[in-house]
């Protein structure tokens, strides 16, 4: 029995393994042109349009077009993503960038919403604990059977309870 | 007529000072006639406000250009809708039309004042405060009847390109409503905290008037997206912009006080919680318009940069210092019935979902204000675009959806997980067998992130609707057995018996519905070429081939057209004509999308220009899946919320059957008096 359940555990656990390669074998094969869309659409158009750069669609205009052509050369000659970004805030400065960095000060813009979230959440399980603390047990003894006159009032009150 | 609009706007704000004034006087001197004069002064504010909006419009049609708005903001060629659109597009005639759309609201809150005097009386009188900021606005720092300076030329500068759609004469008036309606909520909230009011009538009060303002937002921020998608001609539909995140963040705290005030209603609890929600939804209103106008933040949305955000920040600072003392003052008023028995009930879920909803609004302010924050702290601004709200806002809004699939499977109270398994099991399934089905049939959720996110949503979504569908099921086979109707027939009747339920069931129906347009655009492509005569472009299953290729003249705009044949597996199926404008007034290019909506996907085109060289159009294509699915949901979120609003069914005819009984006691005694006078 045992050796049956450990037969299964490792089958799963292999075919986990096999999915998981195959996923990496075919992110493999990223072409660049999908890398030039991926990192085109982390970068701002700095004509003042406020559009992604490969969003930007002025007719004629002079900044997207250039640093499109900048990033399609980089990328065509192997260079990292950190290299990339780094040339790109060097050259338009860091509004360039379509999100913050994970460095220095901007590292507070990406954990401030999952601090609030953690603490709205901790909030919320302490508070319904704290609440089921203080709910006094029920007496089990002396229950009498509700008059009949009571009856309407108690239906009333389970409708208006189940209506929602 | 300037002189008109400008005596009726100094009028409305004496008119407004007096309701304000003399209305906090007859509440403490528990005076009902001069309450009644404060109240008809209000209703006389909305005549004098519409007066002066009248005159603005009428100068616009009347092409005066000794107004400086009017110049600024109209031409003689523009068409006549645009003209009247010309009331909202520029920073002095949109704080005048917000003044209409409050003392409007205001019009209906006062005459509706029998609902009960007391508290409309004090719910008046704040909504006079608020009025009162906003003439002074349009009175004294953004004044639409002020006068051009220098020689009037003989025409205007013409309307902004970007706003003359036909989209932009709605969507501006829906936001406004929307914003402006969540003033009649907060009236209610601190007027019923102000008084310590007794009993919970207020609260649906509340209710009511925060759904009215969350429909038109609802509607406002959808226009607004398709107006950018159909206009800016960039291929989407959100980006992330500091004015559309304006927009979105009292719509998300309006959708968690939607949610949490079922717990005070149903079960007194979260009062305290549910007044601040408002509060916050006000405040965030008022935020957003801030933001757009002060040029706080940069956004291609925004009005021109003025000196009003001081003003605002001073109406805020007020508004919450007054939302803060009588809380204060009054908190024991607020304190909890009930208290929360389980983890595992309705309860809880509303709990989870409003934490969700505030991280989310918490999120989109945060990264809306972060560039200034930067500026403060490093010395040089950052961008917070798309990557960053897309990274942040999607897990939350997954999350989301899953609670909207639980919630509706849970009681009040406690559930018990036998029960919980019973009704989540089918639709648990039928969620898992989507995402195996998706993952093998090409949406390849390994591959991409964007792809995963998609998959996710897609298998939520028919969670949820599994959900939601097995409780019409389940309620419309009841009522059909009972009344001996088909299922289908009882699932309407279940409808009309509790629209609130049910509208808010199809609300979710509609959210999931958008959700699944949203997952869509995981998978778009676009491409970009020149095309002369006879060329091809391949996009998806689509051929463009550029049959021709024009201009044209009118006394508002040229513009130049191409012609293209659309092709789908070999047969022509349409011929679009992506269109490029200039438009004469203020010289500014715009372009005219060409779409071919369907269910599965949009093929949009944008005519981006010519080739100087060639002479060719340069047209760039759009393949947008799913994008149709948004507006669908739409739709059907606003009839939800609609159909929320109604009075249940049976609650309308017995209040029917009460009039009638009423009338007919009254009938009787009538009757019985004459025969014993007989």
């Amino acid at each position: 029995m045992k050796q049956t359940r450990y037969a299964i555990v490792r089958r799963v656990g292999l075919l986990l393994l096999a999915a998981s390669s195959l996923a990496l074998l075919m992110g493999a094969g990223e072409s660049q042109e999908a890398r030039v869309d991926y990192l085109g659409h982390q970068m701002m158009c700095v004509c003042g349009c406020n559009e992604i750069l490969l969003e930007c669609n002025h007719v004629g205009c002079t900044y997207s077009s250039r640093e499109i052509d900048e990033l399609k050369q980089m990328v065509a000659h192997g260079d990292s993503d950190k290299v990339i970004y780094a040339a790109f805030v060097k050259e338009y400065g860091p509004t360039v960038l379509a999100a913050p960095t994970t460095t220095g000060f901007n590292r507070v813009a990406w954990i401030m919403p999952f601090v609030v979230f953690g603490a709205g959440l901790a909030i919320v399980v302490f508070v319904v604990r704290t609440w089921k603390r203080r709910i006094a047990p029920r007496p089990v003894a002396g229950i009498t059977e509700a008059p009949p006159e009571k009856l309407g009032e108690f239906r009333d009150r389970a409708r208006k309870d189940t209506e929602l | 007529m300037p002189q008109i609009g400008s005596f009726t706007l100094l009028l409305a704000l004496v008119l407004s000072a007096y309701a304000f004034l003399v209305g906090i006087i007859a509440i403490v001197r528990k005076d009902d006639r001069l309450g009644e004069t404060a109240r008809r002064a209000g209703i006389a504010v909305w005549i004098a406000v519409t007066a002066s909006a009248t005159a603005l419009v009428i100068s616009a049609f009347r092409n005066d250009f000794s107004l400086a708005y009017i110049l600024e903001h109209s031409n003689r060629a523009l068409p006549l809708p645009y003209k009247f659109a010309a009331l909202w597009s520029g920073q002095e005639g949109s704080l005048l039309f917000w003044c209409w759309l409050l003392a409007t609201y205001g019009f209906i809150l006062r005459l509706r004042h029998k609902v009960d005097t007391r508290l409309v009386a004090h719910a008046s009188v704040i909504m006079s405060g608020v009025q009162i900021f906003f003439l002074l606005l349009v009175n004294f720092a953004a004044h639409p009847f002020a006068m051009t300076v220098g020689a009037i030329p003989p025409d205007g500068n013409g309307l902004n390109p970007l706003l003359q759609y036909p989209e932009m004469v709605i969507h501006p008036p829906m936001l406004y409503l929307g914003y402006v309606g969540m003033t009649v909520p907060f009236a209610f909230a601190l007027a019923a905290l102000i008084m310590k009011y007794p009993g919970e009538k207020w609260i649906h009060i509340t209710r009511r008037w925060t759904m009215v303002g969350w429909a038109f937002l609802t509607c406002g921020i959808f226009l607004g997206s398709y107006w950018a998608y159909k206009v800016l001609g960039w291929g989407g539909w959100w980006g992330w912009d500091p004015v559309e995140n304006a927009s979105l963040l009292p719509w998300l705290t309006g959708t968690a006080f939607l949610h949490s005030v079922m717990m005070q209603e149903k079960r007194g609890m979260m009062k305290t919680w549910n007044m601040w929600l408002i509060f916050s939804t006000f405040l965030l209103s008022i935020l957003g318009t801030f933001l757009t106008r002060s040029g706080v933040v940069s956004s291609v949305h925004a009005f021109a940069q003025s000196g009003i955000g001081v003003w605002f920040v001073w109406f805020m600072a007020i508004t919450f210092a007054t939302c803060v003392f009588f809380y204060v003052k009054n908190k024991d008023h607020l304190r909890s019935e009930h208290q929360l028995e389980s983890l595992i009930s309705r309860e809880s879920s509303f709990l989870f979902n409003n934490v969700l909803l505030l991280v989310s609004a918490f999120a989109v302010l945060w990264g809306t204000l972060f560039p200034v924050l930067s500026e403060w702290v490093q010395g040089h601004k950052i961008t917070v675009g798309p990557p960053f709200f897309n990274k942040v806002n999607i897990p939350i809004a997954l999350c989301l959806l899953l609670l909207t699939a639980v919630g509706p499977l849970l009681a009040w109270r406690r559930t018990s997980t036998e029960s919980l398994k019973r009704n989540f099991l089918v639709p648990a399934i039928l969620a898992l067998l989507t995402a195996v089905v998706l993952a093998f049939g090409g949406m390849k959720p390994w591959a991409d992130i964007a792809n995963f996110y998609a998959l996710v949503a897609i298998s939520l979504s028919v969670l949820v609707a599994a959900t939601v569908f097995s409780e019409f099921w389940r309620g419309g086979r009841v009522i059909a057995r009972h009344n001996n109707t088909n299922v289908f027939a009882g699932m309407v009747q279940l409808t009309r018996r509790n629209t609130r339920r049910y509208g808010g069931y199809i609300v979710h129906i509609g959210v999931i519905i958008v959700i699944i347009g949203f997952a869509g655009s995981a998978f778009y492509q676009s491409k970009e070429k020149e095309m002369g005569f006879g060329d091809k472009m391949n996009i998806g299953p689509y051929t463009l081939v550029c049959r021709s290729y024009t201009q044209d003249d009118n006394p508002n705009y040229r513009s130049e057209t191409a012609m293209l044949d659309i092709y789908k597996n070999g047969k022509k199926i349409d011929t679009m004509y992506p269109q490029r404008r200039v438009y004469k007034a203020s010289e500014q290019p715009a372009t005219i999308v060409a779409n071919r909506s369907t269910i599965e996907e949009d093929l949009y085109l944008v005519y981006t220009g010519v080739n100087p060289d060639t002479g060719n159009p340069i047209i760039k294509a759009h393949l947008n899946p799913l994008v149709w699915w948004i507006w669908a949901g739409a739709h059907i979120l606003v009839i939800g919320t609609i159909i929320a609003l109604f009075p249940n069914m049976q609650a309308s005819k017995q209040a029917l059957t009460e009039k009638e009984r009423a009338r007919a006691l009254a009938a009787a005694g009538r009757t019985g008096s004459t025969a014993g006078a007989d």
